[in-house]
């Protein structure tokens, strides 16, 4: 592998530039004039809009500009849109109702924007917008999505009738209800995934500059797809043509998906700098990051689980029903549909699988994909269902699952996917082992004198990454393709740029693309410069999310360095006076095999660009790129186990251990893929323990708005995790891998709510499961069922 | 946050002229709360009068049993202080428990006192050790000082200069976090002082801290975990919110009290 190549574990090249400050994030971006924007926001969470008086505000110092919805609408800009067509089981698409980057008649969430004000600070552009006069009349809210779908609930969206958006199924409802009349036992279970807020550490922000002399806009964004947001602001909002407009998105401190989607305020900035005549910078604060930022989950699923007389699983049914908030986001539609009902299967070889999924509309801010993305929904919905089933058949959780377990490849699952590879029992074995799970019963003995109650859980779940192909999910609806691109600039000193279309917003792709490059060429990775972000440098790409970047991202490189390397040994092969086929690329030089005949790198890059002596006929220059469009999803699984230990007197849980046994396939950088593992982890503990938005559901006011009452886990709330890795290479890329950003916060959250129940021996408990939940479960009290 | 003019003061005098002579301004201390509540808009005095130079408001001294606590000395000074852990080691617990570090080397006993924020730390402390509130003009007892939520015996523009007491014979601090904020969602202080047992609770009350009478007696008569397990707390008077039912709070209240207890032995 070398020093620096696939598989070392090499310290993040960026993470000098973060950690001493010197990351520039778009709210560093300084150009010459520029001013600053502040939103005039709902504090309604439903009302009309009677009148906007911005008289007032106009007047007031250092203001340029306040504008509202009705000018926006007149200069033509777009309402947003959702880019995902789902189809109601009874053919009629799905019900879009319109967003508008500024509210116009009605505003639907607390935080829905309605004006902007630019002026010369920050400051005063806040202070006017407080003077702005907005004429509400209040009308009743919705927050939750079965009051949502009641009788009488208020109508949010004249185009989606009693606020359901789409009632679409997958699967094959009549063999799985046959198979769970001829059951010899069905498990039933009701399961609530928490509403979560994604608080990457960077605020959103933009600063949109227009160029009057060129009819030129520039966006810098905090964007995880700068791509595919010019794309849908060219394309929907009539912002301006692809050819117009360059989106950046620099440094990006974290997305977890909150930042896939575009945001009415990048629209309005770039319009707003046009029609002020000045550069227009906003940023967020964390109040109005809790009230905008799309949020997560939001679930509510009824579940049967069939068995024969043998244990094994003959069907599974479920109910599902998801809050989308007061509007459609990008790819809402997708996430509790194509994202989460496609993995029902989990590990298991379920021979009927049926899900109905409602989408409703409420007055909460909108729903969309957060770090896994209906995965995380789908192994918490099927694992505290198999646990569920393990303790009333009165078998261990491993035995259940291992009887149950998919065994051979590919295996064609009953709800489209089919997976390639995989050794499920071996991270079971793996994760069980490291847990000491045999020496549980007398650790809980030992708990029990201490006066503790302790409690083991396990997950055993998969994920689907790399989302694709173009041709299958333009098939289910997507509204894009899900290629990834590359370039492979090889400069004539020998250096080299790669420039990509994923974009990194934490996941070190600096380091981990150039150690690609490294290994194929031998060149160090200080030598290797990876440029994204950039719509004016990279031609087109998908950006990052659903762990894309490795399986996707990084085939791509592959190809364009495929032909890099063959373009380099025809030149070697000629300047050696040696066949093509006998020149071997090692340690940065090119050889003659078996001889002595050797040349640098540079000198062969040098040769392409002097072009002095180049086999007949070649083009100068050493410059190759690539798409990549994948045949498959990638499918990471492995199996999480949570040890708990939980303090009666108070309800509190302690994570005495955490396992995690990943097959991520090939891994480039241990490293990093342990941070990644950590991290998601993190987010995944976060839902299961502390995370939760909670709305006043009179008022639809968010409850959770700061760190106050929204509780994020921090170092000490984490146990220290044992890792390990297994390994069934993805046969579906040249390089093997297979993705690992969101498995943690996928498989963590069953494995740890299967500990807590199993501690205090209860079937329900709700996310997040807080010392006043778990103490009010052990005074006898009935739980809540999930979905009451 | 709305515009503001700072003054630097050196001297008590000169800071409750300077708070005197401003209607709408403020003391900052540590300015943990005053500033966030600011930036949130939520406040906006017109003049903000800074305490933190004021030598004389700084420090610990602890002479004999007797200790004296300048009100604007930072919650790090209390945890760390030697001579204050040889005489009352809860007192030093409990102000390590607040916040993080950032909060707490800014973050003073002053400006939390004054403030008297019902999930806050050290109201507990001083009204469990019969601690004197010293100001600029009076003296006043611990137990005349919190008059519920926010609110203090402070008059307008009367400043807290330092906090007085006896080391008790015994005290424990005992916390349960918010898992959100990390303030207290109940925080018990029990001290054994020279004028009997005294217990105070904070981060439950509907009304701020208060003491608990039924658990002072038992513990007169015998300073024990047990002798306070049993006694409960009315969950009428507690308050109820997002992170704990009045129910979860009066249950929490006798298990801090015991654990507080326990600490103290
Ligand atoms: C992230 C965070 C976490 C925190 N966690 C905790 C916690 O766990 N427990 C806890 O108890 N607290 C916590 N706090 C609050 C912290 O302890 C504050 O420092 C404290 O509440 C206020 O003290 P201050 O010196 O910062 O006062 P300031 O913010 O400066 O002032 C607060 C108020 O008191 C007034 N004031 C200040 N000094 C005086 C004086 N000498 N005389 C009269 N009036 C005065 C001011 O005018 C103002 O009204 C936290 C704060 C933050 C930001």
């Amino acid at each position: 592998m070398g020093m620096e190549g696939i598989g070392a574990r090499v310290a993040r090249k960026e993470d000098k530039r973060f950690l001493t400050g010197k990351g520039r994030y778009t709210d560093d971006m300084v150009v010459a004039g520029m001013k600053f924007a502040y939103f005039v926001r709902s504090p309604h969470a439903h009302a009309k809009i009677t009148g906007i008086d911005a008289a007032a505000a106009k007047a007031m110092p250092g203001v340029i500009d306040v504008l509202d919805g009705r000018q926006l609408q007149a200069d033509g800009i777009g309402n947003l849109i959702c880019g995902w067509m789902i189809h109601s089981k009874d053919g009629s698409p799905m019900k879009m109702g319109a967003w508008r980057p500024l509210a116009v008649d009605t505003v639907r969430y607390v935080g829905d924007a309605v004006a902007i004000v630019v002026a010369d600070s920050a400051a005063e552009a806040r202070d006017a917008a407080e003077a702005v006069i907005v004429d509400y009349d209040e009308l009743p809210a919705v927050t939750t999505s079965l009051a949502a779908l009641g009788d009488g609930a208020p109508q949010i969206h004249p185009e989606a009738p009693g606020n359901l958006i789409f009632d679409w199924q997958i699967g094959d409802a009549l063999a799985a209800d046959k198979a769970i009349a001829e059951a010899a036992h069905v498990t039933e279970i009701e399961i609530l995934n928490n509403r979560l807020s994604p608080n990457p550490m960077e605020p959103r922000a933009t600063l949109g500059i227009y160029d009057s002399a060129e009819d030129h806009f520039t966006c810098y964004t905090t964007s995880q797809n700068p791509h595919v947001a010019r794309l849908v602001m060219s394309a929907f909002y009539n912002v301006a043509p692809e050819n117009k407009l360059r989106v950046i998105a620099p440094d990006v401190g974290g997305g977890f998906g909150s930042k896939i989607y575009i945001y009415p305020e990048e629209i309005v900035c770039l319009w707003a700098s046009k029609k002020t005549g000045v550069p227009v910078k906003w940023t967020s604060d964390r109040t109005e990051a809790f009230l905008t930022d799309a949020h997560g989950r939001d679930h509510v699923s009824k579940v049967k689980m069939a068995f024969d007389k043998d244990h094994r699983i003959t069907a599974l049914k479920v109910d599902t029903i998801a809050n989308l908030g007061a509007y459609m986001s990008l790819f809402s539609s997708a996430v509790p549909t194509y994202l989460y009902a496609t993995l029902l299967s989990g590990q298991y070889a379920i021979p009927a699988i049926h899900a109905n999924v409602r989408t409703v509309y409420t007055n909460t801010v909108p729903v969309d994909a957060y770090r896994g993305a209906g995965r995380p929904e789908a192994t918490y919905l099927l694992e505290r269902t198999m646990e569920t089933a393990a303790r009333e058949l009165g078998l261990s959780p491993a035995e259940l699952r291992r009887k149950n377990f998919i065994r051979s490849f590919p295996y064609q699952t009953p709800v489209i996917m089919t997976y390639d590879a995989g050794d499920y029992e071996a991270s079971l074995n793996a994760a069980m082992q490291a847990a000491d799970w045999d020496g549980f019963a007398a650790r809980r003995a030992e708990a029990e004198r201490r006066g503790k109650k302790r409690g083991i859980g396990m997950s055993c779940y998969i994920e689907a990454c790399g989302i694709a192909p173009s041709q299958a999910v333009g098939s289910l609806g997507a509204g894009v393709g899900l290629w990834e691109s590359a370039e492979v600039r090889v400069n004539a000193v020998g250096t080299i740029e790669v420039l990509t279309g994923s974009h990194s917003h934490g996941q070190g792709h600096e380091t981990t693309f150039a150690q690609l490059v490294a290994d194929r060429l031998g060149v160090p990775i200080s030598s290797v410069n990876i440029v994204h972000g950039d719509t004016d440098k990279v031609q087109m790409g998908m950006g990052t999310y659903g762990s894309r970047s490795g399986a996707v991202g990084m085939s791509a490189i592959v190809k364009a360095l495929d032909k890099v390397e063959m373009k380099a040994k025809k030149i070697a092969a000629h300047l050696m006076e040696a066949d093509e086929s006998d020149i071997v690329i090692e340690n940065g030089e090119l050889k003659v095999a078996g001889t002595d005949k050797v040349l640098p790198w540079f000198q062969v890059a040098l040769a392409a660009y002097t072009a002095h002596n180049l086999p007949a006929g070649m083009e100068p220059g050493l410059k190759e790129s690539a798409f990549y469009d994948p045949s498959n999803f990638t499918f990471p699984a492995g199996c999480y186990i949570a040890e708990v230990e939980i303090d009666p007197e108070t309800g509190k849980t302690e994570i005495v251990q955490f396992v995690a046994a990943d097959d991520f396939g090939n891994i480039i950088n241990p490293l990093i893929v342990e941070g990644q593992v950590h991290g998601g982890l993190a987010q995944g503990i976060g839902q299961a323990l502390l995370e939760e938005v909670r709305y006043d559901e009179a008022t639809g006011q968010i409850l959770t708005a700061s760190y106050m009452d929204y509780a994020m886990p921090r170092a000490d709330d984490l146990p220290s995790f044992t890792l390990s890795h297994q390994n069934t290479p993805c046969p579906g890329n040249p390089l093997g891998i297979k993705g690992c950003g969101e498995a943690g916060a996928i498989g963590s959250p069953p494995a740890l709510i299967n500990a807590i129940t199993d501690a205090i021996g209860i079937k329900y408990l709700t996310m997040p499961a807080t010392p006043l939940k778990v103490w009010t479960a052990l005074q006898g009290a009935a739980m809540p069922m999930a979905a009451e | 946050m709305y515009a503001t003019s700072y003054h630097r003061a050196s001297s008590v005098g000169e800071a409750v002229n300077l708070r005197a002579s401003h209607d709408e301004g403020r003391y900052v201390s540590g300015g943990m709360t005053l500033i966030a509540t600011m930036k949130q808009r939520l406040a906006a005095p017109s003049d903000l009068i800074d305490l933190r130079h004021i030598a004389d408001l700084r420090g610990i001294s602890v002479e004999g049993r007797s200790v004296r606590i300048g009100a604007a000395t930072p919650h790090a000074d209390v945890a760390g202080s030697a001579a204050l852990r040889t005489v009352c080691p809860a007192l030093c617990h409990l102000a390590g428990l607040i916040g993080d570090p950032h909060v707490r080397n800014m973050g003073t006993i002053g400006g939390s006192v004054a403030n008297n924020d019902p999930a806050a730390d050290y109201p507990s402390a001083v009204l469990a050790l019969n601690a004197t509130v010293v100001t600029d003009r009076r003296e006043i007892a611990a137990d005349d000082f919190f008059l519920g939520m926010f609110d203090t015996a402070l008059e307008e523009a009367e400043m807290i200069t330092a906090f007085r007491f006896e080391a008790p014979e015994k005290a424990g601090y005992a916390k349960f976090p918010n898992p959100a904020s990390r303030y207290a969602i109940t925080g018990v202080f029990v001290a054994k002082t020279a004028g009997g047992a005294r217990v105070a609770v904070t981060g439950a009350g509907s009304s701020g801290v208060f003491r608990v009478p039924e658990m002072e007696a038992a513990l007169l008569s015998s300073w024990a975990p047990e002798s306070v397990a049993n006694v409960s707390v009315d969950p009428a008077q507690l308050m109820s919110d997002l992170h704990a039912t009045a129910e979860y709070r009066a249950n929490l209240v006798r298990v801090m009290a015991k654990r507080a207890v326990q600490a103290s032995l």
